[in-house]
């Protein structure tokens, strides 16, 4: 839809009494709503003149439908005035810095002058906020003087008790309650100026206008009756405040006009502020808030528009949408990257209006003779005289017939349709990003395994949302900038965040690794997922038989151009580390002209987040659909030879032999020694306390120097003889696949000491953690050391203590999430408005420049090399890499 | 293939080509690198001339379009690692005996420009004269880190009989080289009564208490006056600790003041480094201050181990001081001197942000991104500033069929 009109500004200010019976159609005047036979009454407050609500009624005002017309205000003539609660503060400051005699601000006749020419100065220079400053000066001086400078009159203290009443302190005579009517009188007689100075508005905001002598009745459409199964009608929670405000009203006037005695009037002035102000905000601290029959608090006017939920941050910042769906996703290594697999029961509901060309006019007939049931069909005609039309109800043969050019049809979501795809919670852009629909069978999305990162999806029961662009140029910039495909990087660092993970790195490890040999069949498998059309290179070995290493095959995927050298991620283990060509462990990934020389594939080299790597830089010198279809076809390949070869981990993995068990006993042994030795030494008072620190602290304090790293390391370093890289946790461990050797060590040997606040276990019982312990037990055993790893199995008392660290670490996540959710929320606050201007500067939308050059160098992080303009080292090794 | 002949030919062939393309550092870069491998492995005429190819290319595309919406992918880029992030507190770089803040909490800190960070933390460096030596260092320790008469004191006793006692224990008055005629000094200030030193134990101080404070009620009160009398020192700092990196001495202060600090003769106050943001604004001014929240935040990031580029924190930074005073991300601060009455309203106290708008009479120029979202118009940012006029040829559809 192109947009004709923009508004350009909108000016906030309080509606005067005039206006608002300008813009009222009725006065309502009676409580009563509806008659016997359930019909609005005339003058009460859901009159038929304040629009139309139900399907075809006519509007007796505007003669519009329901659909059309706006809905229109009627009004409330107070019988006597009240204050706006939203705005006795700003009451009670005009009341304070103006005389009480002849409403003038009271600061000199020459001060008077000199602000107001200095307040046009500001006006004119657009300085908002020293403005906002040079109003709270004046308030603050007009506030202190005792004697106004222009009539002489002395003034008097005026205290505002919360919520709306307000009180002079007149010295010798007392205090004095000010009524609303008294109120308004004082602030109507401040000149136009004066209230200028205060920071006010006259022409907008006359400051009498905060006290109110007519109540706007909204519209009907804004507080909708609600018809319940049992016929009963229920009314919207403002209706029945407004009810309640025209009966205390109408009482009150009544009260007025037969002359009853004052303190009755009072009594019941009071009570029409009070549903005045719970009507406009029923959370007022110091009154009561009022509540239906049920006794639940109804909602006032505030209440709708604030919060999470509320107008603003609920329907005006974040609305619902149609042509969106949600369901569970699970995975396909089959797709595509840029792919999402769309279950057809949704692709039916989906719709894309399509408009009817000579060009596609065959397709869209088909489509609609399929109708909404069959897929790929349509749901809806719109024809060029705007009516829509149903197909579920139609003679689709006929209206096929009739299609021309210049109809739209609604037709289903089909396979290359883009959509995007979402999982919450959005905390970055790559949450949202776009897909090419892909129709396929059964109830899940579907999407590659690669794009999980990104959106942090797993396949535990997460489920996702689809939302499908309706215009042309939605359509145009999900696929140029949202597609999947331009955020292989991201501006985070300026790397690759999308890449292999978990299976396709323990498999691109084995296929890489020297040791495979491929047969003929297993090449022709292999290639054949990745698509490859060509001839199949020379064998590498000919005798006993043609063979052909992993190398060999990935080399056909890589550009001829590409040379590259980096250790693999396996080298960052000291005792797999290759210095050169010349190095038996292969962990140097070296490619020269497009061929894989030497090294195994592993997450260093084809991982996700790993900037500068082997994907890193084919996405920055090849382009991202290049590198596209390097992931949608080479690491399926990574895949399928994990299949073929087999790989899988189970409990024998984890076994260790004997000899091996009894030199991890004897490490713990040992350090349990030392911790008992700590403790007799500081039973005996010979321990030397720490400087700035207890005595039980420093025991503690060396207690987990010893039992946590310490031990840990030394029985790690005793236990990886026993683990090689033909285990497969190895080669997930080391190939950055998954896990890491803490892991191994916890899971072959023990846990280790359990903390919680980074303390030893110790709270429980009195003085000990379980019953099981004497009483001012310190050994390691009664303060949550775990001797067992999780192949031997915890005894009762250790699975005690897991779960209790376990839990600290639960407790700890939920915390988290408000707290950084919170912050996120604030810097996208403080920084969304920020952007990069024609002349590379960054600038508020006030043109405000808040840094010349965008980060000093002008350099976008998602289009760097990690963070450098351009990585020198990495230009020169592209170029010359494959004769160094 | 063309073989270079010399540096110099290099050094032509570069400046003709690239000189002016790139940016000088990136151009510098290049040069020493390029020198490097001509010297180790020669180089081609052909292959120079890729190198600056693919140079200029990649330089071209690693600039900004205008229009990017710079600030929110900034504010993404920190807010979704700090989900990942832990609650822990840390020792500090080693030295058990500080708990520094760190992780969500310490973001949480600066983000919000709170005037005292949970836990200060100064690293004082020393001049050339005082830098090598351990002794020479200590002497400064001593007279930066506060010292009360509870910390040299062995024993304090307040009774209305006898007044009050303090012996002192002779070892830590050496420790912290104070003579007990200083604590006297101090102790006359508080100006409780007679004070004098004992004629038997020149360690022993005596106060003879004023009538009306020797007052059982007020003891205790007393006691905590004069445990707590500052002795030396600079207020607010707590505790200094020595600490060796490499060649040179230099001292670790638990708390923090920054003015009183540099003033010390012996302290090198080009590099007293401290981690309360605000006292460096006051200090140092605002472009020190830019740099503490960049440094801080930075520091949080990679004690954490997670990857942020430094652009995204420099823009929270400049966004927190282009003003020329530190604000807070949030309703105080940046999110409450939004110029759309509407953004305002939309962050945190609705209501009250209205009512303020009406009173006032303020106009929204709808020019943030949340004022255009919820008037349903295109944000300001991104594809959303670029406007296309056109006038379609003619209206497809009807006529061109046959």
């Amino acid at each position: 839809m192109p947009i004709t009109t923009k508004i350009s500004s909108i000016k906030f200010g309080i509606l005067s009494p005039d206006e608002i019976r300008k813009m009222s159609v009725t006065t309502i005047m009676t409580s009563e709503v509806y008659d016997n036979d359930g019909a609005p009454i005339d003058g009460g407050v859901m009159d038929r003149r304040l629009g139309p609500i139900e399907p075809r009624e006519i509007c007796p005002v505007c003669g519009n439908t329901r659909d059309s017309c706006p809905g229109h205000f009627g009004r409330i003539e107070l019988a006597r005035p009240v204050i706006h609660v939203s705005f006795v503060k700003h009451i009670h400051m005009y009341l304070k810095t103006t005389c009480r005699a002849c409403g003038r601000i009271k600061i000199s006749e020459t001060e008077r002058q000199k602000y107001l020419e200095l307040l046009k100065n500001l006006e004119e220079l657009g300085i908002r906020y020293l403005e906002k400053r040079l109003f709270e000066y004046i308030r603050r001086k007009a506030a202190a003087a005792q004697k106004c400078p222009h009539c002489g009159a002395k003034q008097y203290k005026i205290r505002l008790e919360k919520p709306h009443t307000f009180y002079e302190d007149r010295g010798e005579e007392g205090q004095t309650k000010l009524s609303p009517i008294e109120i308004r009188a004082r602030l109507e007689k401040i000149p136009d100026d004066d209230v200028r100075l205060l920071g006010g508005d006259p022409v907008d905001a006359r400051p009498e206008w905060m006290v109110l002598t007519v109540l706007p009745v909204p519209p009907r459409a804004v507080r909708p009756s609600i018809l319940l199964e049992t016929g009963i009608r229920s009314e919207d929670d403002l209706t029945h405040k407004l009810v309640d405000i025209i009966r205390i009203n109408n009482r009150l006037r009544e009260h007025i006009e037969t002359g009853a005695p004052n303190a009755i009037i009072e009594e019941e002035w009071e009570l029409l502020q009070y549903h005045v102000t719970t009507y406009f905000d029923n959370e007022v601290p110091g009154i009561s808030p009022a509540k239906h029959r049920s006794g639940k608090i109804l909602k006032g006017i505030a209440q709708r528009l604030k919060g999470k939920e509320g107008r603003f941050r609920g329907n005006l910042s974040g609305k619902r949408v149609d042509f969106s769906a949600r369901t569970v996703i699970s995975p396909d290594p089959n797709l595509s990257i840029n792919e999402v697999g769309v279950p057809i029961d949704i692709a039916k509901i989906l719709t894309v209006p399509e408009r009817v060309t000579p060009w596609n006019i065959d397709e869209l007939r088909r489509y609609v003779l399929n109708g909404p049931e069959k897929w790929p069909g349509a749901n809806y005609v719109i024809k060029p005289d705007g009516r829509k039309i149903n197909l579920k109800y139609v003679d689709r043969k006929a209206l096929a017939e009739s299609l021309a050019p210049g109809f739209i049809v609604e037709r289903h979501l089909k396979d290359g349709d883009i959509v995007l795809f979402n999982r919450q919670p959005s905390l970055h852009r790559i949450s949202i990003m776009a897909h090419v629909a892909r129709i396929l069978p059964y109830k899940t999305f579907r999407l590659n395994l690669l794009v999980c990162p990104p959106y942090n999806a797993d396949f535990d029961g997460d489920e996702m949302n689809l939302h499908v662009p309706q215009s042309e140029e939605a359509r145009a910039e999900a696929r140029l900038l949202m597609l999947v495909e331009k955020h292989i990087l991201t501006p985070r660092y300026g790397g690759p965040i999308i890449g292999g993970l978990q299976d396709y790195i323990s498999g691109a490890f084995l296929l890489t690794n020297k040791s495979t040999l491929l047969t003929r069949e297993d090449v022709i498998d292999l290639l054949g997922v990745a698509n490859y059309r060509g001839r199949l290179p020379e064998p590498a070995i000919l005798k006993p038989g043609p063979y052909w290493t992993g190398k060999q095959l990935i080399s056909l995927f890589i550009p001829k151009d590409f040379n590259y050298k980096r250790p693999a991620k396996i080298a960052s283990a000291s005792a797999l580390r290759c210095i050169d060509e010349d190095c038996p462990h292969d962990s140097l990934v070296i490619i020269k002209r497009g061929e894989f020389l030497i090294g195994v594939l592993d997450k260093a080299s084809i991982g996700r987040e790993e900037p500068e790597s082997f994907i890193h830089w084919l996405v920055k010198e090849y382009g991202e659909d290049m590198a596209r279809l390097f992931m949608d076809y080479v690491y399926r390949m990574f895949l399928r030879y994990s299949e073929k070869h087999g790989f899988t981990m189970g409990y024998t993995n984890l076994l260790l032999p004997p000899e091996a068990k009894e030199h991890i006993r004897r490490i713990i042994e040992e350090k349990k020694k030392e911790v008992y030795e700590l403790i007799d030494k500081y039973r005996r008072g010979e321990l030397e306390p720490r400087p700035g620190r207890t005595l039980e602290e420093t025991l503690e304090d060396e207690i987990i120097d010893l039992l946590s790293k310490k031990l840990l390391d030394d029985v790690a370093d005793a236990i990886t003889p026993y683990f090689t890289l033909t285990n497969p946790v190895i080669i997930m461990a080391r190939t950055g696949a998954r896990g890491n050797p803490v892991n191994l060590t916890q899971m072959a040997a023990l846990l280790g000491q359990q903390t919680i606040r980074g303390r030893r276990i110790v709270r429980g019982y009195f003085n000990r953690t379980l019953p099981h312990f004497k009483p001012g037990d310190l050994g390691p055993e009664a303060r949550g050391f775990v001797a067992h790893g999780f192949v031997d199995g915890l005894n009762p008392i250790e699975m005690f203590f897991h779960a209790a660290a376990g839990r600290e670490g639960l407790t700890d996540t939920a915390v988290r999430t408000s707290q950084s959710g919170y912050m996120q929320r604030r810097l996208i606050n403080a920084l969304q408005d920020l952007r990069v201007e024609y002349d590379g500067t960054v600038r508020l939308p006030t043109g405000e420049i808040v840094q010349f050059r965008y980060g000093e160098d002008g350099v976008d992080p998602m289009k760097s090399d990690h963070g450098e303009s351009v990585k020198i080292e990495r230009v020169i090794e592209k170029i010359i890499g494959w004769r160094i | 293939m063309k073989r270079i002949k010399s540096i110099k030919k290099l050094e032509t062939i570069l400046k003709e080509n690239l000189e002016g393309k790139v940016s000088k550092a990136v151009y510098e870069k290049l040069r020493e690198k390029l020198i490097k491998m001509y010297k180790e492995h020669g180089l081609y005429e052909e292959e120079l001339q890729a190198i600056i190819d693919e140079t200029i290319r990649r330089y071209d595309i690693s600039q900004v379009e205008p229009g990017e919406p710079v600030g929110t992918v900034a504010a993404q880029s920190l807010g979704e690692p700090s989900t990942q992030m832990t609650l822990r507190t840390f020792h500090y770089a080693g030295v058990r005996e500080f708990n520094i803040t760190l992780g969500l909490p310490r973001l949480i800190e600066i983000v919000d420009a709170r005037k005292k960070p949970s836990t200060a933390i100064m690293e004082i460096y020393l001049d050339d004269e005082h830098k090598y030596s351990e002794e020479k260092a200590k002497e400064i320790a001593r007279k930066i880190e506060t010292t009360t008469i509870e910390n040299i004191a062995k024993e304090i006793i307040v009774n209305p009989f006898e007044g009050a006692i303090i012996v002192l224990d002779p070892e830590m008055l050496m420790d912290k080289g104070v003579t007990p005629e200083t604590v006297i000094k101090v102790l006359e200030k508080l100006k409780l009564g007679k004070v004098y030193q004992d004629e038997e134990d020149p360690n022993t101080i005596r106060i003879d208490l004023k009538p009306e404070k020797a007052d059982y009620t007020k003891i205790e009160r007393i006691r905590v006056k004069i445990s707590k009398a500052k002795v030396k020192g600079i207020k607010g700092i707590n505790k200094v600790i020595i600490q060796k990196r490499g060649d040179e001495y230099i001292l670790v202060a638990e708390g923090s003041n920054l003015a009183e600090v540099m003033k010390i003769p012996g302290v090198d106050y080009r590099r007293v480094y401290t981690n309360n943001i605000a006292e460096i604004e006051e200090v140092l001014g605002i472009e020190a201050a830019r740099s503490a929240i960049i440094r801080e935040v930075i520091n949080v990031l990679e004690d954490q181990g997670l990857d942020v580029d430094v652009r995204h924190v420099m823009l929270l930074a400049d966004m927190m001081t282009w003003t020329g005073k530190v604000k807070q991300v949030g309703r105080m601060g940046i999110a409450g001197e939004k110029t759309g009455v509407l953004a305002r309203a939309a962050f945190e106290m609705t209501v009250q942000k209205l009512a303020e708008a009406a009173v006032s009479g303020e106009e929204d120029p709808l020019v943030g991104v949340t004022e255009n979202v919820i008037v349903g118009q295109p944000v300001p940012v991104g594809t959303g500033i670029v406007e296309i006029y056109m006038t379609p040829y003619k209206p497809y559809g009807r006529g061109e069929e046959e």
